[in-house]
């Protein structure tokens, strides 16, 4: 199981700029689902809040009213139910890619053998067993965002949490990822909850979209596309890709027009 | 065609100079340290000895103090307090400085005497320090554990402040308590600040051993300054002098050596690693 719900979730941040102090509302009033085993992708504009609500989900962020639950369980603080992927990878420097994944199985309590089994199975998942004493810096960037999710996933949360994690990816390196991160839902059946700023990526990954305007939900989009999606120049053609991807940016262009 | 000619030619031909290897570090050092001997011993032969030195002479001084044994004393005198005095300094500086970094109120509390710790002006304070503590072996470890702690403390303490938060939430977001937040993030990605600040005591340890035995003046290398100075013995006051400027440069590499092993991917990242 692993049903993510946001309910009623806002986020105030009160900021001074220039002795002035002013008020965010990142967030006002989000409520929605992601089901188990779904990918659900969160989109919008930069500052529409989309990072926030994820953050608040991880608990790196407190809500400032309403809450959010992982299968009925209300959040507060991080927990090994939730696992979170960063943008920039964000690995230990000092560590190597085998390391860094058992970091995060070490912080769940896991000791001796079984540590070390199921660092090297997550990282044979995410296709990077060769490259497993290397570095971060001796990784490229699409390696790095594979370790990344491999230390997430190891830990076995409900939910996989993910910051614009292909964002910083070059555009060839970006859908080989997207695609691997098909292949690894449908293999894990892992709930999904991504945020991205790439409209193509959010189609392409996603069951369902969820557009955020100035800290609200504007609207939730189905994508009609079946599982499984493996060869991606396919999806890319069909219509159902196409309507959905024009329906959503169409959503998005009205908004920003605005400004 | 013309570029496996070219390739060709270019592996049969003699290496080109422009790819000939680089002199190594430790020879470029070398020949500029017997240049500096050479023209040292031609000018300090010029000058009375009683303003100056040179080489040869400060050679000759070497080897009577080494051989009436009053070297050996000296420096054993000199390095036991020296030793004690900046090993508490790295042993304190180091959880002091984390601490102070990590946590606000450490900071606010303990913060402000550090920063005016640092700029002490411990001279001053030497012979205050000896009405307390005497003239012996623990006025100076206190002189040189005074000298080296604020360096060491204070670069702790900005290296802290300069991990990336990011880092610290990948500890939180794992569930990671803060003492391994601490000891498991925040100490290695300031390793290369701690050991920055543990070289840069080095030098004011040494200093500060000086300034200890000046005062005290009845023992180590400092006292063998002090009094060859009041007999006009100039050569033999630069031997210990000289003692300690390679016991610095020989503690700086010895550093940069446990930095190399105990915080391997900076000098990596850096792309210091191939010299």
């Amino acid at each position: 199981m692993g049903e993510v719900s946001f309910v009623d979730v806002s986020k105030r941040f009160s900021l001074r700029v220039d002795g002035e102090l002013h008020h965010v509302q990142a967030l006002d009033r989000v409520s929605f689902t992601v089901r188990d085993g779904e990918i659900v992708a969160l989109i919008g504009p930069s500052g529409c809040g989309k990072t926030t609500a994820l953050r608040v989900a991880m608990g790196l962020d407190p809500a400032s009213g309403g809450r959010v639950t992982v299968d009925g369980r209300e959040v507060q603080g991080c927990g090994h139910d939730r696992g979170m992927v960063f943008q920039h990878a964000e690995l230990l420097p000092w560590l190597s890619a085998m390391q860094n994944v058992m970091f995060g199985l070490e912080m769940k309590g896991m000791r001796g053998a079984p540590l070390r089994e199921t660092a090297q199975k997550y990282l044979d998942l995410v296709g990077l067993a060769s490259s497993q004493n290397r570095r971060p810096h001796q990784l490229s960037g699409g390696m790095k965002q594979r370790v990344g999710i491999a230390r997430a996933l190891a830990i076995d949360p409900k939910v996989l949490l993910m910051d614009e994690p292909f964002g910083a990816l070059d555009a060839q390196t970006r859908e080989s990822m997207q695609a691997e991160l098909l292949e690894i839902h449908a293999r894990t059946k892992k709930t999904i909850l991504f945020v991205t700023h790439d409209l193509d990526e959010a189609v392409m990954i996603a069951d369902r979209i969820v557009v955020m305007h100035e800290g609200r939900v504007q609207e939730i989009v189905d994508v009609p596309l079946t599982r499984p999606r493996a060869d991606l120049s396919i999806v890319r053609g069909l219509p159902e890709f196409n309507d959905t991807r024009y329906k959503i940016w169409r959503m998005l262009h009205a908004t920003q027009t605005v400004h | 065609m013309v570029d496996v000619a070219q390739n060709q030619s270019k592996t049969a031909a003699p290496p080109d100079p422009a790819e000939r290897r680089p002199l190594p570090r430790w020879a470029i050092t070398l020949a500029s340290v017997v240049c500096v001997l050479v023209l040292w011993e031609i000018f300090g032969r010029q000058i009375n000895p009683v303003f100056g030195s040179y080489p040869s002479a400060i050679a000759v001084a070497f080897w009577e103090l080494l051989r009436s044994g009053e070297l050996w004393s000296a420096l054993a005198e000199s390095l036991q307090p020296f030793f004690v005095g900046y090993g508490l300094a790295i042993v304190i500086g180091v959880p002091v400085g984390l601490v102070i970094g990590r946590f606000r109120t450490a900071e606010a509390a303990l913060g402000i005497y550090v920063t005016a710790g640092y700029a002490m002006p411990l001279v001053a304070l030497v012979p205050l320090l000896i009405l307390w503590l005497g003239l012996g072996f623990k006025v100076k470890v206190a002189v040189v554990f005074l000298m080296s702690l604020f360096p060491i403390c204070i670069n702790t303490w900005l290296g802290v402040t300069a991990v990336p938060k990011t880092l610290i939430e990948v500890g939180k977001s794992f569930v990671a308590s803060d003492v391994v937040i601490l000891r498991r993030i925040i100490l290695p990605a300031t390793l290369p600040y701690i050991m920055a600040g543990i070289r840069l005591a080095v030098g004011r340890a040494v200093v500060a051993m000086v300034i200890a035995e000046f005062f005290t003046t009845i023992s180590g290398l400092g006292a063998v300054i002090i009094n060859s100075a009041n007999n006009f013995d100039t050569a033999t006051m630069f031997v210990p002098i000289i003692i300690l400027m390679l016991m610095a440069v020989g503690l700086n590499g010895l550093i940069g050596w446990v930095e190399h092993r105990v915080a391997p991917w900076q000098a990596e990242i850096a792309g210091r690693d191939r010299e």
